[in-house]
């Protein structure tokens, strides 16, 4: 750090408050956040500014620390689910989906096809509602307000098919170890057809906002750049990373779940500047819906979770005349299934990047550490890279493309 | 509001200065912006074109306490983000309101651990507690309603006083 480290530390002590301090007469410290309209959340940075060029920027977290690795180890392995699902709160299938991955693996178990394919068409919707707030957030960022109308237009679409599914808006503890908790409701592919149907016209308006928008072209070309090799080294990963040249996608590369069945391009860009993350971003929007008309006409029957008794509970009506099922199903409510010792990590090609979870058994019925690997948390290290010799106004580009969520930071 | 009096023509407009008080303070509430974690996403969607949060004359969030007399606190409160909302409170102009939003706001939510405070309640005081885990759009409308009806029922000179 500069020789700004020593003010830093002093009004560090005195507290949290928003503070302007001159250094001298022309650099001055300023904390920005963690309450403030354009850092999504409540994430906390140290300015350093020379007039208005960024000459260090330390981003401070944990204002939004909720112990959810510790609160797992409480849990059994079914309902830490719970847990997970509120980390990253704009990808909840997609925690759901990564500690499922683990814990099967750990577990030994399949998910049958059906199972595979309704995980991955509710990741895919969910790609797009997390998009459609990152489109609405960076366009209100870059003084587009009308860019937030529009993006939560859409998102409320989809989280009516989320509603519909399982039941909630957000946090949906649906995709659970084994399979998801519930099969699609009978009317879902009229629904979900209209999602794919409409979404490509609405992609469209947003290119014409801003695609082509001066104003927005000015604020965003060759800002915020990150390398390549930059993002390799601070472990950038999704549209980050996509953006510099970084050829990788675990969709792709490490197929889970249905998407070894299907067909789709992974968008890529050299540029490294935010509008490279803009379009890659745009471009991944269509290449879900691809995905999600596949995934609707490939829809298998069958099971929707594996129907083991000793991992599942068995079907009310069961209960009524079995003896066997009454065990079970007492088994599973009071103390959960076992696991065997092992560990695992699992990772998942989240909106924002890898999200992975290390899972750690003991042979127990909770997990005995879980971690997870934070797309949001990694990728936000790469901010001062990004910034340092920008103005201000550049900063806030760097942060809204970055597209953090202080939850999966924080967790 | 008061009657109009036919004696003096319908230029007129009689009423009690507390009840007209009350009637513009529960008219024009001015929330600070303070999103906190997943219910913050579900109050913006609040004041999205579907849920139309203007209808009630509030879509103004202010990123200024100073400018704001209604706190919004939309998510889990961990230890450290406490003083600061503490100090955004105390920085808000009088007469002012809390709306706790969410199961972790108002109890900890199914967090008890070490992280989180357990209830807001501890921190600043609540006038109206939005049950969910996100409560959906409707559910908040719903609490800024009954806040709109506690307003417009409470002693306009009360918070003054108890201040």
């Amino acid at each position: 750090m500069s020789a700004a480290t020593g003010v830093i530390k002093d009004l560090e002590e005195r507290g949290h408050g928003a503070f302007v301090e001159n250094v001298d007469d022309d650099r001055m410290v300023i904390n920005m956040g963690p309450v403030h309209p354009a850092t999504h959340g409540v994430l906390r940075l140290l300015l350093e500014l020379d007039g208005e060029t960024v000459i260090s920027c330390e981003p401070i977290i944990g204002y939004l620390h909720t112990g959810m690795e510790k609160e797992c180890e409480d849990q059994n392995w079914r309902s830490a689910v719970t847990i997970v699902t509120r980390m990253d709160y704009l990808a909840p299938f997609f925690n759901e989906q990564a500690y499922s991955l683990a814990v099967e693996s750990l577990l030994g178990v399949e998910v049958p096809p059906r199972g595979k394919y309704i995980r991955t068409l509710m990741a895919e919707l969910n790609r797009l509602s997390s998009h459609f707030v990152w489109f609405g957030t960076q366009a209100l960022d870059m003084g587009a307000m009308s860019g937030m109308f529009y993006g939560f237009r859409e998102r409320e679409v989809v989280l009516d098919f989320f509603e519909m599914v399982t039941g909630l808006r957000m946090n949906h503890n649906y995709i659970i170890p084994g399979g998801v908790w519930e099969d699609l409701p009978a009317e879902w592919e009229p629904v979900c057809r209209r999602i794919a149907e409409i979404v490509p016209n609405r992609i469209d308006e947003y290119e014409e906002l801003l695609s082509r928008n001066p104003i927005y072209l000015e604020r965003t070309r060759g800002v915020g750049v990150l390398s390549s090799s930059d993002a390799g080294a601070l472990g950038a990963t999704g549209p980050m990373a996509r953006a510099a040249g970084v050829d990788w996608d675990l969709r792709r590369d490490v197929a889970y779940d249905a998407y070894g069945d299907l067909d789709f391009d992974v968008p890529l860009r050299t540029d490294g500047d935010v509008y490279a993350r803009y379009e890659v971003r745009m471009a991944e929007m269509r290449e879900s819906i691809r995905l999600i008309r596949q995934l609707i006409d490939g829809m298998p029957s069958g099971d929707y979770k594996n129907m083991d008794t000793k991992l599942t509970p068995p079907p009310r009506s069961e209960l009524n005349r079995s003896m066997e099922a009454v065990i079970h199903h007492f088994k599973l409510v009071t103390q959960g299934y076992t696991v065997p010792a092992g560990e695992v990590y699992r990772a998942v090609e989240s909106p924002r990047g890898e999200l992975g979870v290390y899972a750690v058994s003991d042979g127990g019925t909770s997990p005995y550490r879980l971690r997870v690997r934070d797309p949001s948390f990694v990728n936000l290290q790469c901010l001062p890279v990004m910034t340092l010799g920008g103005l201000v106004a550049d900063l806030i580009a760097a942060i809204a493309s970055i597209d953090p969520v202080m939850g999966g930071v924080d967790r | 509001m008061g009657g109009v009096s036919d004696a003096i023509g319908a230029n007129f407009v009689t009423a009690r200065l507390d009840k007209l008080v009350n009637w513009a303070r529960k008219s024009s509430l001015w929330p600070v912006t303070f999103g906190l974690a997943c219910c913050a996403i579900e109050m913006i969607s609040t004041t999205m074109p579907r849920y139309d949060l203007a209808r009630f004359g509030m879509e103004a969030f202010r990123a200024s306490p100073r400018q704001a007399d209604l706190m919004i606190v939309s998510g889990r409160v961990s230890q450290k983000m406490a003083p600061v909302l503490r100090q955004i409170y105390d920085q808000m102009t009088e007469p002012k309101w809390v709306i706790s939003m969410g199961a972790c706001a108002s109890s900890g939510g199914v967090f008890n651990n070490y992280a989180l405070v357990q209830g807001v309640d501890q921190i600043v005081p609540v006038d109206i507690y939005v049950p969910g885990c996100p409560p959906r759009p409707e559910m908040l409308i719903d609490g800024i309603m009954l806040l709109h009806e506690t307003i417009s029922k409470g002693d306009y000179d009360a918070s003054r006083v108890a201040g």
